[in-house]
């Protein structure tokens, strides 16, 4: 392994301690109806207007399971490279609490539908591969509402019966930027396989973080925290920074690490116990009696297979071997699906003659500053990949400059119109008559005799203020390399 | 013509169908029994106005191809009705109307029937003797203060007293067998798998299994005919070939193998139903059958075992009582204590018994010792049975190792009220099929009944078996009316 | 095996069930008889035996993922002890 810059660690007098971090990840998975009942799971509805009586939990309501959501979990296993378990088992995870109509989860406990697999990250040093412990199906909760009415907590039930993923890493993360890096690679392969939509604004994807630390070297693992359904990338990095230089404090100070859960708080930015919960841990498991085992057959996983998508690290290769791109910018442009469509786009479009190179650069450059200006997602892009391709061909074929084609990109926002067309009607085309050029660059030399002179005698920066000049007089549209080679003869 | 409410459900549907009688006419028949029967306590809630009107509307647009046209039926309290108050005989659930119908009772209408009321039940289904009812104690029409059984309590009061003429019930451990053997009337458990469980309050998933109760073997047929369906609503609805249970009904079982569990013999068994089991034994040779001992080796081990699962399921079933959704629900400081007040006067004593039993044997530390344990001693159960079955087409036994006792003889005694469904709760175990029909009577005049077990899905074999016998047995329940004045 | 006073009340807190000293006593005396009754498993040996998670003779069958049920809010929130046309409502809940 090469030498890591990057290593996260703390330093006490003496003492360096690494960190050590295991995520549970709670992925909603894509489908339109819940995991045991027929309700809509569409976010964002009128309160409880998305509640079937199973939902609720009403006398005599019985669980029936989706098939779509059992084949999104065997999918996202596949994409983490991990083993299904053609039989698996739901269990009732029981505990009390205003938003749990049943008084029950249903989970998976024992045998989860996915067991061990690993994701691989790319890291500034390298390649860090991550284990998968299991992926498991289970029920989302409903939502309690603290800040509408001042006597009482309200409850909403639209996402309770909701489909998750669980999923369950090895505690082989090792700082803040490497969870960073494991949840966009997660985010990554579910978006391309299409089992989750990875929005974290609407809840789709948030983790539970165990963080533990221990002296660098040493082989055990410290005590761990569980720190409860944090939502956003930022807020898990700020939390481990916060719980792991906690726990290397108290262990400076001789004190012991309890075992326990905690929250993180958003405006303090620290993390705190929650003891509340703690009696609250002896949950129950026993298999659900409403449903029999899970069983699936090897032709089903196999079908699965067959469907799966080309995912991020073959891509990346594929980028990398076809087109000739830097690892560095093949793992950009694979990041997320809608990129590696858009890219894949305009190269398809760009035809024979393409400049992949061009493409990678006005893709990566123009269109993501554009993109991160308004706020806008690579598939909410004002540019069509059709048009920009034809803009950057425009620019292989000497049409118009490098230059100009920013201009024109400018106009192309409005309403995604056609390259073509805005060269034409503002008359930006390239000027590459020779004869034309050539008059116009006499003129220039004639205009400024006694720096022509200057020139002639060694002054040989003023090659520049020509072409400068030339470029003016032509409204910015002749052709750059032309009017060098004309500068040249006859300066 | 009989009077009516005495007629059976097969005279019952050919007097409609002759138009001998109208649905108006059985309606208000069985109405006003049951209205001068009140002292049984055997109805929670009456739907007698609308049953009546139901009844006006089926005579004025009859349809007679239907198998229970017109016909007037009470059901157990645990089945939800839409917009018909179901309480599952408990205080928690004292005003719930649901707004969906049972798989089960949809099944019935959907026939032609008629519901009559919402009749009374043990808490959840959790009793032996229906006095764990909020709704109070059922009395058995055998005899004063005497108890119908349970859970399906008010059930067998009714349909023994004529105030129905057929119900159903549900049975977790013998719930319509032993309420069915104490008051002389039929009472089939089907195949876990063969009624749909939805929309029909749980009590212990793995086990409950709905089932008719009826006068005779004939009407019980009928009765399992149109109440067992494959439903997808249920994900252990099991999608079997169903028979014409009536129809292919025979009294020829010449060559069938019975068995005979020496197990079943217990310590302490009266007399009396040594006698009677040895009656039913002569009487299955006389039609015909051959009978074989076998040995059901678990046996004794079936109680303890329901006593961890049917509490374990039954803790994780009531959870959703929380005074949130429906029901009953008490002032509480705050969340838990809000929880805890409603669960602890919502919910009677046996019921708390039961979630605290459950919520042990699930508990860190117990799961394996005990809810494990029982698992694995079910499937040793299961096994004793297919082993038997290898041998046997089907198992005669007692149906209850005593006759029915007095309210409040056993009340205070949870392990002997639990050893009544010692011979019922092993088929509940291993999910089979079976019946209790009336055999005879102790000295006290009190009805006794014999259980005949099936193979997984083979009602029609038992039902065979027992239409065959129930002609040698040629049983009377002798009922005096001591409740009308 | 005897279950003590404070077993009962921390499997009655996890029950969500009242007790005080009175009730605890009457349920230690309850759930220690017919334990002593269900103890008798133990003169079994299971160690071989595969437990029985269900005796429904059938595979688990898979719904299509299809929306049937609508908005039911009124049908779902009818019952509910406490009014409110929207939401259910319990006591205030402080995180």
């Amino acid at each position: 392994m090469s030498k890591n810059k990057s290593e996260y660690l703390i330093n006490r007098k003496d003492n360096q301690y690494e960190v050590v971090i295991g995520l549970e990840v709670h992925a909603q998975v894509t489908s339109d109806s819940k995991l045991f009942s027929t309700s809509s799971t569409k976010f964002g509805a009128e309160p409880n207007t998305q509640v079937s009586l199973v939902d609720a939990a009403f006398p005599g309501m019985l669980p029936v399971i989706n098939e779509f959501c059992v084949k999104q979990a065997i999918k996202t296993g596949i994409g983490l490279n991990a083993k299904i378990n053609k039989r698996s088992v739901f269990d009732r995870k029981n505990y009390f609490y205003a938003d749990l109509p049943q008084g029950y989860q249903i989970s998976q406990f024992k045998d989860p539908i996915v067991g061990e697999g690993k994701v691989i990250l790319d890291m500034p040093e390298g390649q860090k591969e991550v284990g998968i412990e299991r992926l498991h199906l289970e029920q989302d909760a409903g939502k309690s509402i603290h800040d509408i009415d001042p006597d009482n907590t309200l409850v909403d039930l639209n996402r309770s019966g909701v489909a998750l993923m669980e999923i369950v890493s090895k505690p082989d993360l090792r700082s803040p930027d490497e969870v960073s890096a494991y949840i966009k690679k997660l985010r990554s392969i579910m978006r391309y396989l299409g089992t989750c939509d990875g929005n974290m604004q609407e809840g789709s994807l948030r983790a539970d973080v165990n963080v533990s630390v221990r002296l660098k070297g040493s082989k055990d693992f410290g005590t761990r925290c569980e720190i409860k359904n944090v939502n956003s990338i930022k807020f898990m990095q700020s939390a481990i920074d916060y719980e792991a230089n906690r726990q290397v404090d108290l262990i400076e100070e001789g004190k012991i690490i309890d075992q326990e859960t905690r929250l993180f708080d958003t405006k303090k930015n620290e993390t705190r116990s929650m003891r509340s919960k703690e009696d609250a841990h002896d949950y129950r498991y026993f298999p659900d009696p409403d449903l029999l085992p899970l069983e699936v057959s090897d032709e089903f996983i196999e079908k699965l297979k067959s469907d799966i998508p080309e995912l991020p690290d073959d891509k990346k290769k594929r980028f990398i071997n076809e087109f000739k791109l830097s690892p560095y910018e093949a793992t950009i442009l694979v990041s997320d699906i809608e990129i590696a469509k858009y890219f894949e786009q305009v190269v398809a479009k760009m035809g024979k003659n393409r400049d992949i190179k061009l493409a990678v650069n006005w893709i990566t450059g123009e269109l993501f500053a554009l993109l991160n200006s308004k706020n806008l997602e690579i598939s909410q892009s004002p540019i069509s990949a059709k048009n920009l391709s034809i803009l950057i061909n425009l620019i292989k074929n000497g049409t118009i400059s490098g230059k100009i084609a920013k201009t024109v990109f400018e106009h192309m926002i409005d309403g995604d119109q056609d390259p073509q067309k805005i060269v034409q009607e503002k008359g930006l085309k390239q000027q590459s008559d020779p004869k034309a050029l050539e008059a116009l660059i006499d003129k220039i030399i004639n205009d400024n005799r006694e720096k022509a002179i200057e020139y002639k005698n060694g002054k040989e920066k003023l090659f520049g203020f020509f072409v400068g000049q030339a470029m003016k007089a032509s409204g910015g549209k002749a052709n750059p390399q032309l009017i060098n080679e004309i500068l040249k003869k006859k300066l | 013509m009989t009077d009516i409410p005495k007629q059976t459900l097969s005279e019952l549907i050919n007097n409609i169908k002759t138009k001998k009688i109208s649905s108006e006419e059985a309606t208000k028949a069985f109405i006003d029994r049951s209205e001068k029967s009140r002292k049984l306590n055997a109805y929670i809630t009456d739907s007698f106005d609308r049953a009546i009107k139901k009844a006006k509307q089926f005579d004025q647009n009859p349809n007679f191809d239907l198998k229970l046209p017109g016909i007037p039926i009470a059901v157990k309290d645990l089945f939800c009705t839409k917009d018909i108050k179901t309480t599952a005989g408990s205080k928690i659930l004292n005003n719930f109307i649901p707004t969906y119908e049972s798989t089960v009772t949809q099944n019935i209408w959907n026939e032609g029937a008629i519901l009559l009321g919402k009749l009374n039940c043990d808490e959840f289904a959790m009793g032996s003797s229906n006095e764990t009812s909020y709704f109070g104690n059922v009395q058995s029409p055998i005899d004063e203060n005497l108890v119908p059984g349970g859970s399906s309590g008010g059930s067998a009061s009714a349909l023994a007293a004529n105030l129905t003429p057929v119900t159903i019930g549900t049975d977790t451990g013998g719930s319509i067998r032993q309420p069915a053997s104490f008051t002389g009337t039929v009472g089939l458990k089907p195949t876990y798998g063969s009624c749909s469980r939805y929309g029909i309050v749980a009590f212990a998933s793995s086990l409950d299994q709905a089932g008719p109760m009826s006068q005779n073997v004939k009407d019980c047929a009928i009765l399992n005919e149109v109440i067992s369906s494959y439903d997808e609503k249920d994900s252990t609805s099991v999608d079997f070939k169903r028979g014409k249970y009536s129809v292919e009904l025979s009294k020829n079982i010449k060559g069938k193998k019975i068995g005979i569990p020496k197990e079943y013999r217990v310590d302490g068994m009266p007399k009396e139903i040594e006698e009677l089991w040895q009656k039913g034994i002569n009487f299955a040779k006389d039609c015909g059958a051959e009978i074989i001992d076998i040995s059901l080796p678990h046996t004794t081990y079936a109680l303890p075992t329901y006593y961890i699962v049917a509490p374990a399921e039954a803790s994780s079933n009531l959870a959703r009582y929380d005074g949130v959704k429906y029901g009953f629900r008490s002032k509480g400081d705050n969340l838990i204590d809000m929880y805890e007040k409603t669960r602890s006067e919502g919910f009677g004593s046996e019921v708390q018994r039961r979630i605290m039993i459950g919520t042990y044997v699930l508990s860190s530390g117990y799961y394996d010792a005990y809810y494990l344990k029982a698992q694995k001693v079910r499937n040793l159960i299961k096994n004793d049975f297919d082993e038997a079955y290898k041998k046997v087409d089907a198992i005669l036994t007692p149906s209850t190792p005593s006759s029915a006792f007095k309210i409040g003889e056993k009340k205070d005694d949870p392990v002997s009220m639990y050893l009544n469904d010692i011979f019922t709760v092993p088929v509940n175990l291993a999910g089979l099929p079976g019946i209790s029909i009336p055999a005879g009577h102790d000295k006290k005049g009190y009805p006794l009944g014999l259980q005949i077990i099936g193979k997984a899905f083979d009602e029609q074999n038992i039902l065979n078996i027992a239409y065959s016998m129930e002609e040698k047995i040629n049983f009377k329940n002798k009922i005096a009316d001591w409740w009308i004045k | 095996m005897t279950i003590d006073l404070k077993t009962i009340k921390h499997i009655a807190k996890l029950s969500r069930i009242s007790v005080d000293d009175e009730k605890a006593k009457k349920l230690a005396g309850d759930l220690n008889s017919i334990f002593d009754f269900i103890e008798k498993l133990n003169e079994l040996k299971t160690d071989q035996i595969k437990p029985l998670t269900s005796i429904a003779e059938t595979s688990l069958k898979l719904r299509n993922d299809e929306i049937k049920s609508q908005n039911m809010r009124e049908e779902i929130i009818k019952n509910s002890p406490e009014k409110n046309e929207d939401y259910f409502v319990v006591p205030k809940v402080i995180e």
